[in-house]
């Protein structure tokens, strides 16, 4: 019986704690400038990113360096039917998501056949010719111009036209999105994915039909940045084909990386710190960028699992758990 | 009518034949090796039964069926379930994570049932918590439940592996060298766990080295040498048969000394 208190308490502290710090990050940026809100809004749409991201990478174990392709695809898809055809918000971006979720469908039959460096380098070049796409296709996309004239988020006449409203919203999608990704982590769908990233080998021998696991997979990855892509659309009013970069890319892997590759809170703390980090250290002008590296590279080395489990080990050791496994118990 | 049936088959490497022609059939509810010398094509043999890769020639019915040309996942969730002579967990998941895993192949339930979680997908939820817990008391496991796999000792890593496959429901269970690495307390104990599974009605396919586990447990057994089956038969018959010993020991011209 005590593995059942040991993860009731796991699940309490992982739970509470996150959301809590959610709740206070958004309750901190409302009381502050224009441009905090902007930094917390970014932040909170990379996160939506790097949770699906996280599907395929985190706990299925696969390389994808291409999801930058389906953020544009959402972005883009959102933009031009609302900037250019007066879509409502809400269609166009589930009309977006179901495109993109199509795309990786069709592009990821052949594509994870590939493994490895094979499968990453595959994937790169997907974001590479989305990218270029965005720009040459100009009579579409505006090419190197960008989008502008993106209405904000909104349903019907009811339209958020503050940033802050906007944030409010984009944080409830973003705890939406996580809830959805605990859920689905932590059933059987979940497992057959974890199982993958763990042996193919013994998946497959157990039934697990590593093919379909994996593209699923990929296809719910691109739907969360497809989601992403759109929100920033609509959050900025305007896109271009440098948003949706191999920056992105980068950008996206540092922040799973560092907030913890396979844990259900790991890309949200990752998001935000990656976000905020470098606005903290601004004071420091020339030397930011030296600071920002510095930083990184030591909590990689005091937290190589990542600041999720980092915070959760550190949690588990004071008294607050054992209140908490009690209350429980 | 055999629960598994191997005909005629053939696997060739280029030039070289790892299985030559090999034909048996395993009984349902008992306990069948398969032996043989280093290098003989016992893991070759494995892998086709398993649907790892398909024979060159020959076919494997598996309860009447052919299993040609389908994919491994396929052939595990017919309820024809092997493990790895190198043990494959899935190292950073708890013990008791690995063995609901193997309950993937008798349960159901995607990403939807996932989400809304329906009345039947907590009770399955729920039952699968039990039989992954009663899987692991079984193979002597439930104390170590909440650890992670890949911090188990290696003797715990091959039981586990054992109970994991068990919660899948086999009703063919393909051991690829158990024993292997194990020491002489823990084969034991394997054997025991092997025979109390059989007890359960699960065949039970064994590739083995160790002699002492395959002469105590098995019922009836092969022998392969260089890709080719050259004896069948109950462990008695087989201790005595020359080209096995021919096989093992290098040849019967030393008894003319």
């Amino acid at each position: 019986m005590t593995s059942h208190n040991i993860t009731s308490t796991k699940i309490t502290s992982s739970t509470l704690l996150p959301v809590g710090l959610v709740l206070a990050v958004l309750v901190l940026a409302l009381n502050s400038s224009g441009y905090v809100v902007t930094v917390i809004g970014f932040a909170a749409i990379y996160a939506i990113f790097c949770t699906g991201l996280n599907f395929f990478m985190g706990y299925t174990g696969q390389a994808s360096f291409g999801q930058n392709a389906f953020a544009a695809l959402g972005g883009y898809g959102s933009a031009i039917l609302t900037g250019g055809y007066y879509w409502e918000p809400v269609p166009a971006m589930l009309v977006s998501m179901l495109f993109a979720g199509l795309v990786a469908g069709f592009i990821g039959y052949p594509t994870l056949k590939l493994r490895g460096h094979y499968l990453a380098m595959a994937t790169f070049a997907l974001g590479l010719i989305t990218y270029e796409i965005s720009i040459e296709w100009s009579s579409l996309t505006m090419g190197y111009m960008g989008y502008s004239g993106i209405p904000p988020l909104g349903i019907g006449r009811f339209e958020l036209v503050t940033e802050k409203q906007q944030l409010v919203a984009l944080t409830v999608l973003m705890l939406l999105g996580v809830w959805m990704a605990t859920r689905m982590r932590q059933s059987r769908f979940g497992r057959a994915l974890r199982a993958i990233a763990g042996s193919e080998a013994a998946a497959q021998a157990l039934g697990i039909n590593v093919a379909r696991y994996k593209l699923i997979a990929f296809v719910v990855a691109a739907l969360y940045a497809s989601l992403a892509g759109s929100l920033f659309a609509h959050f900025v009013g305007f896109i271009s084909p440098e948003v949706f970069g191999s920056a992105m890319v980068i950008q996206s892997f540092t922040m799973l990386f560092l907030g913890g590759v396979g844990t259900v809170w790991g890309p949200v703390i990752g998001a935000l710190m990656v976000s905020l980090l470098p606005e903290l250290l601004r004071g420091l002008k020339e030397l930011q960028d030296v600071a920002y590296c510095s930083l990184l590279v030591v909590m990689l080395i005091y937290a190589p699992r990542g600041l999720f489990d980092f915070i959760v080990q550190s949690f588990e050791k004071t008294d607050i758990a054992k209140i908490f496994s009690k209350n429980r118990g | 009518m055999p629960i598994l049936s191997v005909q005629d088959v053939t696997v060739q490497f280029g030039g070289l034949k790892a299985n030559d022609n090999i034909s048996f059939d395993v009984q349902a509810g008992s306990i069948f090796a398969v032996i043989g010398p280093n290098g003989a094509g016992k893991t070759t043999l494995f892998n086709v039964i398993s649907g790892f890769f398909q024979p060159t020639e020959g076919q494997v019915f598996f309860n009447g069926c052919s299993l040609a040309g389908l994919a491994q996942h396929e052939v595990s969730s017919r309820g024809l379930v092997r493990t790895y002579q190198l043990v494959q967990l899935f190292n950073d998941l708890t013990v008791l994570e690995n063995v609901k895993i193997g309950c993937h192949r008798v349960t159901s339930g995607g990403i939807l049932a996932s989400l809304l979680r329906p009345r039947w997908m907590k009770d399955q939820e729920k039952s699968v918590e039990e039989k992954a817990l009663s899987c692991l008391d079984f193979v002597g496991l439930a104390s170590v439940a909440g650890m992670q796999a890949g911090k188990l000792p290696y003797g715990q890593q091959r039981l586990l592996e054992v109970a994991r496959a068990l919660a899948s429901e086999p009703e063919l269970l393909m051991l690829d060298e158990p024993a292997a690495g194990l020491n002489v307390q823990e084969t034991s104990a394997l054997a025991d766990v092997i025979e109390r599974i059989n007890a359960r009605g699960v065949t039970v396919l064994l590739v083995e080295h160790d002699m002492g586990l395959v002469m105590r447990v098995a019922q009836q057994m092969i022998v392969l040498d260089f890709g080719s089956k050259i004896a069948e038969g109950t462990p008695e018959f087989i201790k005595q048969h020359p080209d096995v010993l021919a096989a093992y020991l290098g040849g019967t011209e030393t008894t003319d000394v």
